[in-house]
């Protein structure tokens, strides 16, 4: 843990040195270093002694320090983390539904790269089973539910540390809002995530979700001028790989301009635990499992059959066609009754 | 009496979010009442009216809106434990970012939504910077990336909060707000003597001077009370 005492006599390049990330800080926190590179952060921070620069920049000497010092605390252990500190499963131990009955399941446990589907009519529970999941809740939500990591009670850093979310959440509702490119959108991803490698991630992240998506775009587009379809595929490719949440969460993913196989592949190979909402069949027959709610708990588990896997060729044959006749209508070609093919 | 200080810029979801989270306080059983300060105009009151909460609401009109909610902090408390609430949330919209609303020893809570733009964590002042709890809205409709962008910016502003991520619309997040705002073993009974966690800006009464303590003998000036008697039935 990091200290005032342990930062206020050094210089701020001996800091900008030693933590590479706190010109983040200084930049956030409007503090101008420019010349004063070399100037003790004790003697730089004076500035705030003298009345009116502090109530006009609000700011506070004691609490502009005390925040530096908690930032770098935070920073460090969050590169601390070791990949073996991951997330390699969630278990989900029964609470009650709404009419305070027990969940009909012992105990449900979901390892990474493992994709399970929740399905059940609207108002059901969903949305509260994915927030006990969030919460890791610990019998302490409505429902009493128990959320386990890796089998352990979970830790309570995931409740509320921006850089620990178990949860990263997908949905056909959301979009891009700022104004940037596809470059420089991955590059403020990457930076905010202290990745090393930012070129490396931004070909990487480009290139699968061009790979998912049904018409290509470039580095240099607009994030705010992509198609549904590329936006998911942008999304899905950035999650995946960007993310550092190891459960993703899935509201439905519409059947237009990305590939949804090649997605779900993605997630599953950068080993996330998938969690699907959706009641389109073929995303359903993917999943390994579905959880079925009803009257706010869960009902039942059930596997993928081999007949329900059998099915899903099938499925996706009637798929095809009508993405074939898409294509077809968008290049200004005539429907016929051979392209049905069946 | 639990008192929790909600505040935020303009439309980032504040009153959806205090909607959502008394309804996990009166499902516990707990009585909730809300101040809603505003400037010109407001009629949250009524939508807190129809929750089944007892609610006053407090215009400032030509004065700084910040000062205004500090000189009736004391009265609005007592109002609260006067109608026996077991806990009382006051929401004031920050509407210049150089707003400092919260009190040291009472519960401070910043509303901020992902559509305001990345640059808004920097641009917000004590308001979003001395919060105890950062709730971050509108998460539904922006992509996971900028979520984690925005979120991270707010770390980097105010290290020390609890960040979470409520859904004014569903309500999502909201129980887990509620879980830790209310702490049954919390009694306020005075403010007075209270000091402000950093000074407000400048208007025209004791509080420009730098006043930053609380109670009716600090106040000079341009000091404004809201009417708490029993107001007459709306025409």
């Amino acid at each position: 843990m990091i200290t005032i005492q342990d930062i206020q006599q050094k210089t701020i390049a001996d800091l900008f040195e030693q933590y590479p990330f706190l010109p983040g800080f200084f930049e956030e926190n409007t503090l101008e270093v420019d010349g004063q590179i070399n100037e003790k952060l004790d003697d730089f921070l004076n500035i705030l002694d003298d009345e009116e620069e502090k109530e006009n920049r609000a700011m506070d000497k004691a609490q502009v320090m005390e925040s530096m010092a908690e930032y770098i605390t935070q920073m460090l252990a969050f590169l601390g983390e070791d990949e073996d500190e991951g997330v390699n499963s969630i278990t989900l131990l029964p609470g009650t539904n709404k009419s305070g009955e027990k969940e009909e399941f012992e105990e449900l446990t979901i390892n990474k790269s493992e994709i399970v589907c929740i399905v059940g009519p609207t108002g059901s529970g969903k949305s509260r089973l994915l927030a006990d999941i969030e919460w890791v809740a610990q019998n302490d939500t409505p429902t009493s539910r128990t959320i386990l990591v890796n089998g352990e009670e979970g830790d309570k850093k995931w409740r509320v540390t921006s850089g620990h979310k178990l949860v990263a959440q997908l949905s056909q509702n959301m979009n891009f809002v700022m104004d940037l490119s596809v470059y420089e959108f991955i590059e403020l991803h990457a930076q905010s995530r202290l990745v090393e490698d930012v070129e490396g991630v931004i070909q990487k992240i480009f290139e699968q979700a061009n790979n998912l998506a049904g018409e290509k775009f470039s580095l240099d587009t607009p994030i705010t001028s992509l198609s549904g379809g590329q936006s998911r595929a942008l999304m899905i490719a950035d999650t995946a790989i960007l993310s550092k949440s190891p459960i993703i969460l899935i509201d439905e993913i519409e059947n237009a301009g990305i590939d949804r196989k090649k997605a779900l592949e993605l997630l599953v190979g950068e080993e996330k635990i998938v969690l699907m909402a959706t009641h389109d069949p073929i995303l359903a027959l993917m999943g390994d499992r579905r959880i079925v709610i009803k009257n706010g708990g869960i009902h039942k588990v059930i596997d993928t059959s081999g007949d329900e896997q059998n099915l899903l060729s099938e499925l996706e044959r009637m798929d095809n066609v009508i993405q074939n006749m898409r294509t077809r209508l968008r290049h200004g070609e005539i429907i016929r009754q051979e392209d049905i093919g069946f | 009496m639990n008192l929790v200080t909600v505040s935020g810029p303009p439309s980032s979801g504040k009153t959806a979010v205090i909607l959502k989270t008394i309804d996990s306080f009166q499902k516990r059983g707990l009585e909730v009442g809300v101040v809603k300060f505003d400037c010109l105009y407001t009629d949250d009151d009524i939508l807190y009216e129809k929750a089944g909460v007892k609610v006053k609401k407090g215009l400032s009109g030509s004065l700084c809106p910040d000062h205004y909610f500090v000189s009736n902090i004391e009265e609005v408390t007592q109002w609260g434990i006067k109608e026996g609430l077991d806990i009382l949330i006051t929401e004031s919209a920050g509407l210049c970012n150089r707003c400092s609303p919260y009190v040291k020893s009472v519960t401070a809570v910043c509303v901020i939504d992902n559509l305001s733009g990345i640059n808004t964590p920097k641009k917000i002042g004590p308001m979003l910077k001395s919060a105890d709890i950062v709730i971050i809205t509108k998460g539904d409709i922006v992509s996971q990336a900028e979520r984690e962008v925005f979120a991270s910016r707010v770390n980097t502003v105010n290290p020390g909060a609890s960040i979470m991520h409520v859904n004014g619309l569903t309500g999502q997040g909201a129980y887990e707000l509620s879980t830790l705002l209310y702490d049954e073993k919390v009694e306020v009974k005075t403010l007075v003597g209270e000091k402000l966690r950093f000074s407000m800006p400048s208007a025209l009464c004791s509080y420009c001077l730098g006043e930053t303590r609380i109670g009716e003998s600090y106040q000079m000036g341009n000091v404004r009370k809201i009417d708490m008697e029993e107001k007459k039935k709306r025409s």
